[in-house]
Parts: C-alpha cells; structure tokens; sequence
C-alpha cells in the first residue's frame, strides 16, 4: 500500500493471524492481516461481527497477542515487548473506548477519568477532559445514574484525558441510539482532528465511514479492501 | 485518595456482609491462638520467675531420718548446687466445722534467715516464731478454703499429742502451686494442709534434733539430674531413702507442666481449624469478586495499570479484611487469655499478676492470619490478572452442562426441575460443591471439638466414681497395721461396706527403665474400688504377679510375661522381683496392683494392711468420721468423691467459660461460612436466577434453586463434619495425653445434635439473608446488561 512519504506508520502489521479456543471450539478470527497506520489519521474499521475487527484493535492496543505475525508501533516490534512494557505502552501512548464502556461501576465519572490522569505522564485535568465531552455538569454521578451515551463519553474522556498518541474505539455508539451516537462520534472527530490523535474506530455501520481518512473493511478475518475517502464528512454531517 | 483506593472501599462496603463474616471468623480464629498463646506465655513465665526468685529445687528425695551432716555431703556431689535439709511430717488435724478429719504436712523452715531452696512467698501475717510454740504458716488454699486469718487456731495430733497450732501467716511456695496428695488425681483444698513450722519446734515436736528426713537439692545448669538423682539414693540409702525424684516427677511441676503442655496443644490445634477456615473463606470470597469483577480488571489492564498494581489492589482489599479481623481479634483474644489466666489462677497459684499480652504472640498471630489469607488470595489473583485483557473482556465461554450421573441413570424422570437445575449445578462444578460442602462440615466440626472436653470430662467422673471408685471415703493408717483392725472398724455404726488394702510405695524396674510408684495389694472381694478397663470390663487380678497400668507398661517398656525388680520404698527396703501377668487400661495414673496375700507373700509379711475403702449408710457420714477421728491408728480420711465434686463445681464454670469461648467462635464460622456459601451462590448466579424471574417463576421457586443447592449442601455437610469432628477429637486426645491423664474419646450424642443444629439453623439464617437478595434481584439490568 501506497503512503505520502513524509506521514511516518504508526503501526505496520504484517501477516497477523489470531485462533481462539473457546471451550471446545477453535476459532479463527484473523487470518493474515497486512495493515498500516499513520500519524494523525482517522480510520474505520468495518465489518460484519466476527469478521476480526475487534482482535485486530485488541491487538494493536496491546490488548491481546497475536497467534503468529508481527506488530511493530512506532518501529518497535510489539511481541518484543516484556509484560512491563507492554504495560507502560498502554499507560502511555493508548487510550481505549470500549462497546460496553467498561467504567468502574464503584467510582464517579470524575474518579472514573482520574484512575487514568493518576497513572499517566502529562494528563489533563479531570475535569478537562470531561468538559471536552459535555459532561463538565455530571461529574459526580456513578455509571450506574448515567445514560449510555452519557457513560460512553465518560470513556472516551477517560481515553482522551491521558493525551495518548493513538485512540482506539471498539464500536463505539454500537449500545447508543442515534442521537447519542453522533454525540460521541462528534467527541471522537474533535480528539482527531484537535489533538490530531490517530484514531481507529470499529463498526459494523457503514455510515460512519464517512467520517474516516480511510476505510479497511474485514471479512472472515481476512483485509478486504481498503479505501481512501474522497472527502471526509464531520460526525455532525454523516448521512444516516 | 487515588481513584483505584476509592475503588477499594467501595467495593468492600459493597461487599460488606461478606467482609463482616470473614473479618469475624478471622478474630475468632486470632483471638483463640492470641488467648491460648498469650494464657500458655503468662503461665510459663509466672512459673519460671516464681521457681527462679523463691529457688525451686530440683532434685528431692524423702527419707526416715539422717543426722545433720548427712545434708552436707550431699552437696559434695558433683553438679549440686545448694542442699535443704528438712524436716517434714505428716499429722492430723481438727478443724472447726470439718466433721471428717483433715490432714497436714508440716514442713520445718529456719528458725533465722531464708532456706537455701523453696523459700516461700508469705501473704499476710509474719513468719513463725521459733522461740513459741505451735505458731505456723499455712499455705493459702487450705486457709482461703476455711477463711482463716492469722491469729486462728487448729487443733493437730502430732506425734501422738494433741496440739494447737496457730496460723500467724499465710503463704504461697513454689512447691505447692498446686495442692495435690500423692495418690490423689485432684486437689483437695478442704481437707489437705501445708503448714511451715520453725525448725526447731519440729525438732521438738517428732524427736528429730540434730537430723533430718528431706532432702532438697538445686543443682547447677548442664548438670546430670539422672546422676545426681543416683548419688542421692545412693547417700540416702543407709536412712531410710525412699526413692529421689527430679522435678518430672514432683507433683505440683508436674501438674502445671501437663496443663502447660496441653494448654500448647490447644493454642495450636483449634486455631489452625479457625485460621484455616477463614484462609478458605477469604479464598472462596475472593475468587468470586475478581470473576466478578473480570472485566474491571481488564479495563484497569488497558488503561495501563500493570499486573502488580492491580494485585497490590485486590491484595489491599483483602488485607484490609484480615486487618480489621486482626484487631478485633488481638483485642478479644486478650480479653480471653485474662479472663483464662484468672481462671487458671484459681487453681494454680502464684504470688504475682499474672496475666501480660506478649507483643511477640499479637505479631506471630496476626503473621499467620495475614499470610493465611494471602497465600489463599494471591493465587486467586495471579490467575486473575495473567489472562490477557482482551480475553478478559469477553464473557467467558458458557459452562458446559452436562446431564448428571442421576440423570444418565434415567432416575431424573422422578425429580422435578429445581432439583434437577440443582443436581446439574452440583456435578459441572464439584469442586465447588466439595469446597463449600468441606467448609460447612469443618464449622460443624468445630462445634463437636468444642463440646469435646466437657463429654470427657464427664464420662470420666462417671467412670472414676461411678464404677471404678465406688467407696465413699478411704482410710489411711500410720502404718500397717494387722489385718483383723478392719474386724473392729466393720462394727463401727453407718460403716455398710469395707474394703482393706495394702499400699507400699516402690521403684519398679525393667532393664534400664524405672518409675516410683504405688504398689497397691487388693483384696479378693473387690466392689468399692474396682480395677476396671477403659471399655469397664473388670481386670481379673491373678493370685500371684503383678497388674501394671497400660501407661506404666509404656513407661518401663515392658509387655506381659516380663519379670520387674520391685524396690519397696519403706521399713526393711526389700528388693523382690515378680513377673507382671497382666495391664490395667485405665484412664489416670500409673499404678501397681497385686492380689493383697500375693504382696504380703512377696514382702514376707504377716497378712497386714494400709488402709480400708469405706461406704457410709447415707446421714451417717458424721457420726462415722467423728467415729473415725477418734481412732488412733488413723492417720487420715479422704473423700475423694465428694472433694472432686467440690473441684468439678468450680472446673465446671471455668469449663463452661471455655466452652463459651469455642461453641460461640464456632457458631460465628459455621454462620461465616453458609452465610458467605450462600452469597457467592447468589452473586455467581444472579443472572441466571433474574432470568428465572422474568420468564415467570416467583421468587419462592428461584430461592428454591439456590437454596436447595445450600440446604443440600450442608445435609451433606453435616455427616462429614460429624467424621471430621470426631477425628479432630481423637487427635488432641491422643494429644493432650499426659502421664496422670488419658483423655478418653467421648462424645455425647448432644454433641453431635448441637453441632448439628447450630449448622442447620446457621443455613436457615443466611438464607434469610440471601433470600432478601433474592427478592431484590434486578430483572431490567439483567436483560440490559451483556451477556
């Protein structure tokens, strides 16, 4: 795949494949996975549940380990990384949002953004990060006295808040209606474009590709195609 | 506070039924070793500091008489280090209110200055004046027992004279800290008195001027006490010696040294069941919150948090538990090792306050709980936290049913479906099922180990007095006397039935074995003391050769068919040997029986006897007694029956204070341990249950799943706990054996129920408890939530 010579690769993978065994069941949701990444762009992973999106991003954020292949971030080979390392590198240089949030159900939105400002190098405030997303109001509030989208921003404050390199949103607005849903897209394209934060974010809607610098869509675990958008749409704009 | 401590105690107020059963069964399990512990190292030092500061002898032999400068050679033995020549003897007394008649040992103290060894430690009052006569000191029992006061008068047949003698003071001395008679199992504080007496008003009183009949020795650290203890008798030999002992073998060290020795065993048994429960509980408990808290744990991971940090979290959570279970159980621990040290104080009697919590037994206790509970959490953790993130994430893979053992059987068509969901349950995870089955049944068997002692000791009164030791009172004389005097006590009015026996006192040998002990020679007829097995079987006493006590066999090594050296201890120290045709399984002591002709025989004397067991017609007990006083041969009377039961009233309060102690600490785990079953049963399976709920099934019918599985449990329980029980009971009796005692294996079947329903109703109230859990189940959540 071709790139402009002077945006560096975040990430290049090459040749990943991943097998779970559940139970008594393998499967096998990567199956060669070539892919590269650059500096300060926005990408969409699309794909039909199963098609290997997740593992891939899981992969990526040093969330997962590949069953064969290689990762390198930054020109660091990722499977060189000692638990530690890998640790610092998600301490870091990542930030996740996840399709079920996965806030601390014991902690506020505050506390909730803190547990990640408490372990990161250069974080913003809290209370920063939150206002960033809209909820400078309900920052006492638990989880469980939340909407999901109110949650879901929470997380991507919680992401956002340790100023990573990378952001990786795994479906996103997949729990949210739509109106929340552009809410926290609106969130996310603001990270991208503001902080200029490489950001992938998984789906299974097309719409929200349009948003993307570029498009890969999975299928069976395998690169189907990879497309560069024309224009890119602000989350406001996406035609649903 | 940091947002991930935040988290911690949140999550442990969330999780704080829980917390409170772990907490609780970790004090209880401190608090038994605290209290065992810091009771056992309060009466260890109390008795070293008491035997070091008032010189407590080591070596001690009894003697006829010798001259003075007898004493003096003895310290020319090698390794000795002071020598005490004494003067005592034996008398009896009259004491005001006391129908029966009451003995004394006079012991003769200095008339200036302190004894070189066994100086006693006075109380009130002064110290005798050896220029007036009849002025002694008394040991504390038997004054504390008769209220007596310095200034107080009895009366004493003293070498044939009757004399009174006035208490000036009142002591305490190392070699007394307990007031037990040769031959006697039990103090008996009414009726046996020690009093000290100038040396020189002894000398007058028995004719001894110028020599002694007791030799006390201390000898030097490193020294041969087995060497010492054979130049003594060798010394002593030519006066009438009988026999030195060192102090394993004194009565009163080795009585506190058997109760020490069993105080240690019940500072480590019971605490290490508790300890070990609260270990698993805290295991079970944490188990469940990290599976249910998998995918905070995997979201901790991608925020960066590292394996450690998370560990170092959940460890802290737990430490926090154990930590507060640990203060609660130092404080009631030491609130328990006072209130036994008071208790031992009652019958072991020391000069100084006894009681001091060791800083050293609060560490080693909490150590050991902290380490408990973290060697059970850590592996729960590391499991935790190994998997990787993105695994974590997802839900884990569904649990694979299978259809039961029963159902493949085809008997599943019998059982409805709550039981089947539970039977289905049990068999895909059994080791749960045996976990929580095990926890249960050791909270049952706490409970019997804790009823335990009272069963034994019952039993064993009932088989000492009801069936074994069958007289009222036995008679001692002053020395053998024919056997037709008993002809004329028979006549004596209220007397129904006697007994007369000859007892001598004897070192018997077997190669390179001895012990000193009691040569008892009983008659053909032998219903007031019985010479019974443990099973109460009657031991045949052959009509020649020797009956040992099982323990004593053990002592010497020997078996039946073996021929021992008998060293008689008294008048012409005969030496004899005899084959031993026989052993006595019984619970105390380490006597020597013979048939009384066969003994007499083997000492070549004329038939004579001892002394004589007794059964008084019922009222009559007075008028024999002030009968018996009155006869001059006499030297004492015991009632052994009634001064057991005056020692088993106060025993059994203690007793019961003990009993307390363990039976609550045991309902608290037995309670911990169903309540925390109960709760992990209904967090692991809230989902599932809520589901229940929302196609349709009332609440009644989804407690049933949950609690039927409970309430099967512990029916399951129950049987194991009893089998647990009763090897732990077989365990610290086999344990607290000593050479007075053999506890026996008893247990009630009061015991076994109690247990029993202590758990059931344990059950009962946490199902209560979880069965509020239940109603509150939140069906919307569950369906909102993933799966």
């Amino acid at each position: 795949m071709d790139s402009p010579p002077e945006i560096q690769a975040v990430y290049e993978a090459h040749d990943l494949t991943k097998v779970y065994h559940m139970g008594e069941v393998s499967v096998h949701a990567l199956r060669g996975v070539d892919i590269h990444l650059y500096e300060k762009e926005l990408i969409v992973l699309l794909g039909h549940s199963g098609s290997g999106k997740s593992t891939l991003l899981n992969i990526l954020g040093g969330l997962d380990i590949p069953s064969s292949g290689e990762v390198f971030y930054r020109g660091n080979r990722m499977s060189d990384f000692s638990e530690s390392e890998l640790t610092r590198y998600r301490r870091e240089h990542v930030g996740f949002v996840f399709q079920f949030y996965n806030l601390i159900p014991s902690l506020t939105a505050r506390e909730n953004v803190a547990l990640v400002t408490e372990i990161a190098n250069d974080p913003m405030k809290p209370e920063d990060a939150l206002a960033l997303v809209d909820l400078d109001e309900r920052m006492d509030h638990f989880p469980s006295q939340m909407s999901g989208g109110e949650q879901q921003r929470v997380a991507i404050a919680r992401a956002i808040a340790k100023q990573p390199d990378v952001l990786l949103c795994d479906e996103p607005t997949g729990a949210l209606d739509l109106e929340t849903g552009i809410m926290v897209l609106e969130a996310i394209d603001n990270v991208n474009r503001e902080l200029g934060t490489t950001t992938a974010v998984i789906t299974h809607n097309s719409v929200i590709s349009d948003m993307a610098h570029r498009v890969i869509r999975l299928r069976d675990g395998q690169i189907e195609s990879i497309v560069e958008n024309e224009e890119v749409k602000p989350a406001d704009q996406l035609n649903w | 506070m940091r947002a991930l401590e935040r988290k911690m105690i949140r999550d442990l107020l969330h999780m704080k039924g829980q917390a409170v059963a772990i907490a609780s069964v970790i004090a209880c399990g401190l608090a038994v070793f605290v209290g065992a512990q810091s009771t056992l190292w309060s009466l260890k030092s109390a008795r070293d500091a008491y035997y070091e500061r008032n010189r407590f002898s080591h070596v001690f032999s009894s003697l006829k008489r010798a001259p003075n400068p007898v004493a003096e050679r003895a310290l020319e033995i090698p390794g000795v280090r002071r020598v005490d020549d004494r003067i005592v003897k034996g008398v009896t007394l009259d004491v005001p209110g006391l129908t029966e008649p009451a003995t004394a040992k006079l012991i003769s103290y200095p008339d200036r200055g302190e004894p070189t060894l066994n100086e006693i430690h006075l109380l009130v009052g002064r110290h005798a004046d050896p220029l007036r006569t009849g002025e002694v000191v008394a040991e504390e029992a038997f004054a504390t027992e008769h209220g007596f006061r310095p200034g107080d008068t009895v009366d004493a047949v003293m070498n044939g004279r009757l004399q009174t003698l006035t208490i000036v003071g009142i002591c305490l001395s190392p070699e007394y800290i307990t007031t037990i008679q040769g031959g006697s199992l039990w103090p008996d504080d009414r009726r046996f008195a020690i009093f000290w007496m100038p040396r020189r008003q002894m000398e007058a009183a028995f004719e001894m001027e110028g020599a002694f009949n007791d030799l006390a020795l201390s000898i030097v650290p490193g020294a041969n006490e087995a060497e010492v203890v054979r130049r003594v008798d060798r010394l002593l030999a030519p006066y009438g010696g009988l026999g030195a002992i060192g102090r394993d073998l004194h009565l009163s060290h080795r009585f506190v040294s058997d109760e020490l020795k069993q105080l240690q065993t019940m500072s480590v048994i019971p605490p290490s069941i508790f300890l070990g429960v609260a270990a698993f509980l805290l295991n079970v408990a944490l188990r469940r919150l990290l599976t249910l808290q998998r995918e905070q744990i995997a979201a901790l991971k991608a925020f960066g948090y590292s394996s450690r940090e998370i560990s170092v979290h959940y460890v802290s959570l737990v430490g926090l538990i154990i930590a507060a279970g640990s203060l609660v159980g130092c404080l009631l621990g030491t609130w328990m090792g006072r209130s036994m040290t008071e208790m031992y104080a009652e019958f072991y009697r020391f000069p100084t306050t006894l009681f001091h919590v060791d800083y050293r037994v609060l560490f080693a206790g909490c150590a050991l709980t902290f380490s408990a509970g973290c060697i059970g959490v850590l592996a729960a953790v590391r499991s935790a936290v190994r998997i990787q993130p993105a695994e974590a994430m997802r839900p884990e893979p569904p649990p694979n049913y299978e259809p039961s053992l029963i159902e493949r059987l085809g008997w599943h068509r019998i059982l409805p479906q709550a039981p089947r969901m539970i039977l289905r349950e049990l068999t895909r995870r059994p080791a749960k099922a045996i976990m929580t089955t095990l926890g249960i049944a050791f909270a049952c068997a706490i409970l019997i180990v804790g009823n335990f002692g009272k069963d034994a000791v019952d039993f064993l009164i009932d088989f000492q007095f009801g069936l074994q030791e069958r007289q009222d009172a036995s008679i001692s004389f002053y020395e053998a006397v024919p056997a037709r005097a008993i002809s004329s006590m028979r006549h004596i009015e209220g007397i129904e039935a006697i007994e007369s026996f000859r007892a001598v006192p004897a070192r018997i040998r077997f190669s390179q074995f001895s012990r000193q002990t009691s040569l008892q020679g009983l008659g053909p007829k032998r219903e007031l003391f019985r010479l019974l097995n443990t099973d109460g079987e009657e031991v045949d006493l052959p009509p020649d050769g020797l009956v040992l006590s099982a323990a004593l066999a053990r002592i010497l090594h020997l078996e039946v068919g073996d021929r021992v050296r008998i060293e008689v201890l008294e008048g012409e120290r005969v030496v004899r040997e005899a084959p031993v045709v026989g052993l006595v399984d019984d619970f105390a002591g380490t006597s020597a029986y013979m048939d009384i002709r066969a003994l007499n025989r083997l000492l070549r004397e004329p038939p004579v006897i001892s002394g004589a067991w007794i059964s008084i017609r019922e009222g009559a007990e007075e008028s024999v007694f002030r009968e018996l006083k009155e006869t001059p041969v006499v030297a004492g009377v015991t009632l052994q029956r009634i001064a057991v039961e005056g020692f088993m009233d106060s025993f059994a309060e203690n007793l019961l204070r003990m009993r307390l102690f363990n039976v609550t600490f045991a309902c608290v785990i037995a309670i911990g341990v169903v309540y925390n079953s109960a709760r992990v049963a209904l967090s692991e399976r809230g989902r599932e249950l809520a589901t229940l709920r929302v196609i349709g099934f009332t609440r009644g019918e989804v407690s049933t799943i949950l609690l039927g599985e409970l309430a099967f449990l512990t029916a399951l329980a129950i049987p194991a706990g009893f089998a647990i029980g009763y090897g732990l009971c077989r365990f610290i009796s086999t344990a607290l054996e000593t050479e007075l005692y053999r506890i026996p294996l008893v247990l009630n079947p009061p015991t076994f129920a109690f247990a029993a329903l202590v758990v059931v109703g344990a059950t009962i109230l946490s199902s209560l408890l979880v069965r509020r859990g239940i109603d509150h189940l939140d069906m919307v959540a569950v369906l909102k939530s993933r799966e």
